[in-house]
Order: C-alpha cells, then sequence, then structure tokens
C-alpha cells in the first residue's frame, strides 16, 4: 500500500483493522524474554572445568507464575552442590532459558539447550503440552530431561525422567480418598490442553468401576477468566466435589467467582492437583481455604530433610516465599542427577540414564526411590486441606510410597486406556 | 426462564467487563489512529493499585482501598498514557503500523517492569467485606463483585459522557476527532487536546484494572488477558463511538454466555469470533459508522 493509502482515513482504518487483527494472537501470547544466564556465564575457560545443565522453565506468561519458583528451586539445589565440591569434581553451570508458556518454544529451547549449548542435561517443563513438545526434540538428540510436575501418567520416554506424580500416585489416591469421605458426586473441571483431558478420561473410566457418579465436564483455555458459565453449570449441576484440574491464571477467576456466589467447602469441595502453596497466595488464601489439594509433598511435610530445605529456599529467595511440591521435585531432580552420574562414573547422558534406576535418596518428602525401569519415582501420596495461613495440613496420606504405574497396568478398570505409543513405551520399560 | 435470565445476566456481567476494557481504547484508537497495543498493560497497572494500597498505607481498611484506588488507578494508568503519548507516539500520529510495534515493544518493557517490581507470582486483592454476598432474583444468583464492576461502568460511562457532550475539553476532543485539520485553523491546540485524549483514554484502562482485580488473577499477564476483548468491542462497535461500543460489548456477551452454556467455553469463544468475522463483511466500519463530509473520509 502506498503513502496516499495510508494517509487517507478509510485506508488506514482498514488497514489498522487488519493489523490489529493480525497481531492480537501475537498480543494475546504477550510474553517477553527473560532469558538469564546465571552465575559463571559464558564459555571461556571456565567451561573446561565445569558441566553445563540447562534450567527451562516459563519465567513470563501465563505459567510463569508457576515455574518461576520451580527454576529458582533448581538453582538453589546446584548452588548447594557447587557449594559442596561439584559432581565428579565439577561444578555445574546452569544455563536458564524462558520457554514463555509456549510449548513450541520450550521445544526450540530445549534444541538449542541440546545441541548449540551442548548440556549434560535439562531440567524443566510443567505443563504437559511443554513437555509433549520437548519430548521428540529430547529424544531426537539422545538427550536426558528431568520434568518436575505431576502429569497425567501414560508416557515413558527413555529419555526422560519424571520426578513428580504419575496418576496413580496423586489423582487416584484422590479419587480413594473422595470415594472414602463418600464424595462420590463429582464435577469435572480442567484447562483445555492434555493433562485435563488424560486425567478426566481415567477419572471417568475409575468413576464407572468404583461408583461415583460424574455430573459433567467442562474445559476452559489456558489463562481464560472469564468463568461465569462453567461455574454456574457447576453450581446448576449441584455435586458434592469438584475435581479441578485447571492451571494457571483461571484458577483466579474460578474461585472467585464460586466464593463470590456463596459456595464454601462445605457445600461443594473441590480437590485441586494443579494449586500448591506458590498458587495459593496468587489466587487469595480467602477464596481457597478448607478446600482440598492432592500432592505428594508439602511445606508442612513432616520429614527430616524438610525443615532444612524450606529453611535454605527461604534464605535464598525471602522469607516470604513458600515450597511446594513442584519446587521440591525441581529441587531433587539435580540431586537425582548427581547421584546418577556418580554412579555412573560418566557425564554421558546414556550412561547416566541406565545408572538412575534404582537410586535411592533422602528427600524432604521422604525416602526417595527412581523406579528400576520405567523412570518414575515411588511416592508418598499425601492429601492435603488449605488452611488460613495459605499453607496446606496433610489430612491423609497413603502410608508408604506408591510405586509409580505411569500406564495403570495394575489397575483393572484401566485396562485399555494405555494404547499406541503410550503401550509401546510401557511395555519397553518393563 | 431461569436458564435464559441467568445467561442473560452472564451475558451482561460479560459485557461490562468487556465495555469496561474497551473504553479507554475507543479514545486511543478509535479517536486517535493509535493501535495502542499497551492499553492491556494500563489495565494491568490499575488492578496493581488495589494491591499496593491494600498492602502498604491503607492495609487496615481493605474496603476503603478499592475505593481509593479508582481515582489512583485512573491519574496512573493516565500518566503512564500522557508520558508514552508525549515521549514516543506523537511522533508517530497516522503511522499504525509504527504505532503497532512501538507499543507493542512498550507492552512488553512495562511487562517486564512488572514482573521486576512485583515478581511474576500472582497478587491478591482482598475482597471488601461489603463485596461479599449475593443476592437471588428469580432464580439466579446476582454476585455483589460483578454487580460493582457493572455498576462501575454505568458510573465511568455516565462520566464519559458528560464530559464529551457538556464540557468544553470534550467538545474540543471530539472537533479534533472529526477534522483535525479545521480544528486546528479555528484554534484549537490539537497537540494538547491529544495529550487530554490519551490521558483519558488510559485513565479508563487504570479504572478497568481495578475493576477486574475483584474478578480475576492480578499479575504481569493481567492485561493480556482483557486487550483481545477491548480490541474487539472497539472494532465491532466502530471507531471512537460510545453507543457502538455499548452494543458491541452487550452483543458478544450475550452471545458468548448463550453459545457457552449450551455448549463448552471453547465453542462460545469460537461463535464470538465467528461472528465477528462474519458482521465485519458486513459493516466493515463497526455498528456505528463515522460520517463526515470532509473529503479525507
Amino acid at each position: 500500500m502506498g503513502r496516499r493509502g495510508i494517509a487517507a482515513r478509510a485506508g488506514w482504518r482498514r488497514l489498522a483493522c487488519t493489523l490489529v487483527v493480525g497481531t492480537l494472537a501475537l498480543a494475546a501470547c504477550g510474553g517477553s524474554g527473560d532469558d538469564e544466564t546465571a552465575t559463571g556465564g559464558g564459555t571461556g575457560e571456565a567451561s573446561g572445568e565445569s558441566v553445563k545443565a540447562g534450567v527451562l522453565h516459563s519465567l513470563s506468561g501465563t505459567m510463569s507464575i508457576s515455574e518461576v519458583a520451580v527454576k529458582n528451586a533448581s538453582l538453589l539445589a546446584i548452588k548447594e552442590i557447587n557449594a559442596a565440591g561439584g559432581v565428579l569434581g565439577r561444578q555445574i553451570e546452569p544455563i536458564v532459558e524462558d520457554g514463555e508458556s509456549k510449548p513450541e518454544v520450550f521445544a526450540q529451547k530445549v534444541e538449542k539447550l541440546l545441541t548449540t549449548d551442548d548440556v549434560a542435561v535439562v531440567f524443566g517443563g510443567w505443563t504437559s503440552a511443554s513437555r509433549k513438545a520437548m519430548k521428540p526434540v529430547v529424544e531426537g538428540a539422545e538427550g536426558l530431561l528431568f520434568y518436575p510436575v505431576q502429569y497425567e501418567g501414560l508416557e515413558v520416554s527413555p529419555n526422560i525422567f519424571y520426578t513428580g506424580a504419575t496418576t496413580n500416585q496423586q489423582i487416584i489416591p484422590a479419587l480413594d480418598y473422595m470415594k472414602e469421605q463418600g464424595l462420590i458426586n463429582v464435577y469435572l473441571v480442567g484447562s483445555d490442553y492434555v493433562f485435563p483431558r488424560t486425567a478426566n478420561k481415567e477419572i471417568k473410566a475409575y468413576a464407572a468401576a468404583n461408583g461415583l457418579n460424574i455430573l459433567g465436564e467442562d474445559y476452559l483455555q489456558l489463562g481464560d477468566t472469564n468463568v461465569q458459565g462453567i461455574v454456574q453449570k457447576v453450581l446448576d449441576a449441584k455435586p458434592q466435589v469438584v475435581f479441578n484440574t485447571l492451571n494457571g491464571d483461571s484458577n483466579v477467576s474460578f474461585f472467585k467467582e464460586l466464593k463470590a456466589k456463596g459456595n464454601t467447602p462445605e457445600k461443594i469441595q473441590t480437590i485441586s492437583v494443579s494449586i500448591a502453596e506458590e498458587e495459593v497466595g496468587g489466587v487469595g488464601v480467602d477464596n481457597l481455604v478448607g478446600h482440598l489439594v492432592a500432592w505428594n509433598y508439602y511445606q508442612t511435610t513432616d520429614e527430616p530433610m524438610n525443615a532444612r530445605f524450606v529453611e535454605a529456599f527461604k534464605k535464598e529467595y525471602g522469607a516470604d516465599k513458600n515450597t511446594a511440591d513442584p519446587i521440591e521435585a525441581g529441587y531433587n531432580s539435580v540431586y537425582i542427577w548427581k547421584a546418577a552420574v556418580e554412579k555412573a562414573q560418566t557425564f554421558d547422558k546414556a550412561k547416566v540414564i541406565a545408572a538412575a534406576g534404582g537410586i535411592e535418596l533422602d528427600t524432604p518428602e521422604g525416602k526417595l526411590t527412581v523406579h528400576p525401569t520405567n523412570h518414575h519415582v515411588f511416592k508418598t501420596a499425601r492429601i492435603g486441606r488449605i488452611n488460613a495461613e495459605g499453607l496446606i495440613d496433610e489430612v491423609w496420606n497413603s502410608g508408604k510410597p506408591v510405586e509409580p504405574d505411569p500406564c495403570l497396568d495394575t489397575y483393572a478398570w484401566a485396562d485399555g486406556l494405555a494404547t499406541g505409543e503410550a503401550r509401546a513405551e510401557c511395555d519397553a520399560a518393563k | 426462564m431461569e436458564t435464559f435470565v441467568g445467561n442473560l445476566y452472564i451475558g451482561m456481567t460479560l459485557a461490562s467487563i468487556l465495555l469496561l476494557v474497551g473504553l479507554g481504547l475507543t479514545f486511543t484508537f478509535g479517536q486517535m489512529g493509535v493501535i495502542n497495543m499497551a492499553h492491556g498493560e494500563m489495565i494491568m497497572a490499575g488492578a496493581y493499585v488495589p494491591y499496593v494500597l491494600q498492602t502498604s498505607v491503607l492495609a487496615g481498611a481493605k474496603g476503603a482501598a478499592v475505593l481509593i484506588a479508582f481515582p489512583m488507578a485512573f491519574v496512573a494508568g493516565g500518566l503512564m498514557g500522557v508520558a508514552m503519548d508525549r515521549l514516543l507516539l506523537r511522533r508517530m500520529y497516522g503511522r499504525p503500523l509504527d504505532t503497532l510495534l512501538v507499543t507493542f515493544g512498550m507492552s512488553l518493557v512495562l511487562q517486564q517492569a512488572a514482573r521486576d517490581l512485583f515478581g511474576a507470582n500472582n497478587k491478591d486483592v482482598v475482597t471488601p467485606t461489603w463485596l461479599r454476598g449475593q443476592w437471588h432474583v428469580f432464580g439466579v444468583t446476582l454476585t455483589h463483585t460483578r454487580l460493582f464492576v457493572l455498576l462501575t461502568v454505568v458510573v465511568t460511562m455516565a462520566a464519559v459522557w458528560v464530559f464529551m457532550s457538556r464540557l468544553a475539553a470534550g467538545r474540543r476532543m471530539r472537533a479534533v476527532m472529526q477534522n483535525r485539520d479545521l480544528a486546528a485553523v479555528s484554534g484549537l491546540r490539537t497537540s494538547r487536546v491529544d495529550a487530554t485524549t490519551f490521558f483519558l483514554g488510559s485513565g479508563l484502562a487504570g479504572i478497568a484494572g481495578v475493576a477486574v482485580s475483584l474478578i480475576g488473577p492480578i499479575g504481569t499477564s493481567t492485561g493480556t488477558a482483557y486487550i483481545l476483548s477491548a480490541f474487539l468491542v472497539v472494532i465491532v462497535g466502530g471507531f471512537g463511538k460510545l453507543r457502538g461500543a455499548v452494543l458491541a460489548a452487550l452483543m458478544l456477551g450475550t452471545l458468548n454466555a448463550f453459545v457457552e452454556r449450551s455448549t463448552s467455553s471453547t465453542i462460545g469463544r469460537a461463535a464470538v469470533f465467528a461472528f465477528v468475522i462474519l458482521f465485519l463483511q458486513l459493516r466493515p466500519n463497526g455498528i456505528v459508522s463515522f460520517r463526515t463530509r470532509g473529503l479525507a473520509t
């Protein structure tokens, strides 16, 4: 379009329209670069003695609310290890990258870390969409990724270690607890991506076999704050409990609206699998008090290592910062990798992966064992209730660490859930 | 019937938010032709104001903090807008491409600034006790927070209308909007009027920020969550037209509410976009289009 066209009002208005519509998508994602390279930086002579580790989380965008703290936890573990002499006598040099809450950016950044930076290991990811995007890249590069967040299961990558819970260590115990408490009329609310969709498929299979009634199932786009319709549907259905798999900002609007409509945990209880201590402040303690969550670790967890971990985390990042399950898993991941490297006596990724199975560690959540074959870890399931201080009190636990079963092979009702790629992966990992 | 009234209510409250976030943009985008991608960050700034007040000077009076936040957010947003206008945008009026890029860059800078200042985590604004509660009318639950947002919109709209139609400054603004050259020849200092317009538009975004802080997340991505809705309202409503913006917000809000209730949230969204695309085919200039006898139309 020539200058004259732009100068004419009608002309540029039309152009303006086009431009706006065209850039809205861009704006809606509106991330910002927040890359930082911590300590050491660059290559130079230091890289001869140090070993590089990638830390890849969303430092901007809708998921940064959760992921920044996980990045911090991994950096804390790296700092502690470095202060204690490093791994195999070499200092760890962290390279921090921003996934911008966009799966495609995660894929791009993990490739950069594994190929250009040639890191020995990557710690990162939160949403399953980000993990699914990184998986083919990590496998293709024969890399090594530690993924620190609970997820929907049905996956075993030869190049990924899953240090958060799989379904049978979080969601199934939560369902068992609900059944035990007589909360059998359930409404499913989640964000519209792979984790909530798959989790709800599993929940429905469990419900059919265990006498729970699923009254409805609804999804919101990630980051969507327009929750009125869904909240009204939930209230109309009158469930006893909402099983909440919403992630990120949607939780804030959802719980604010639920509370504003006069709901209390006594009327409709909710049980969330993606709200931890870190998110409680942003949603507002007032809106969450008395509601349930399911995880494997809380800041209040009474284990010998935990007090020291909480203290170190607060000392490093501020007294107002709380620890939470994914934060603890992000911290553990680094120590698991260190133990595997020391067992293998090399940084070679294939050898480290082979050495990781069976490793035992004392961690803030208690004794942690890496499964001999399936790349997950044994974890104690814990149900907690959010208290008025914004912390979570444990109300139930599984008593002992639960063996990870990503394909749910030990549950008759889950027969047929793991198909195709997931089936092949789980069989290969046996 | 209950569902119908319920949907109508949800549509209305949704419309009130659309309108509130779009209102400021009808001035900066609609009147001045600046595609202000940083409009969302003015909303974000506004949303942080009640948080800052509640955690500092007015920690003991959380309700008063929300009320005082309105004028403060208006001024804060307005000043940010004027600063941006004077420093950057004044140099690129009538060059939509450039304003688009510059304001998009500004929005990233402002988001990062907020992240450095407040941290990446969402913040919580405590709902004042007098806003906790709900009324039940015709089987529909009307929550006080949503009604408060609705009231905020009505009051703001009324104030804007009085300003535009009764006050000299508003008349000057309309004059510049209708024909910049003629206004300049008539002795108006268009540059000063532009600054006022920007102050008003950005200030309204600040007010919107305070209102949405009561119902949604307050964080660095707050602005991006609403900017889309703001542009939709202005484009469908017609540039710089209050009446159009009101109608557009009501149409989009109700449509979304009704479709979503009978299907799903995703389809509700898709329906709104499909509607906007179709609508722009029929009325490319929006519901209320701008008529002038000037040659440069």
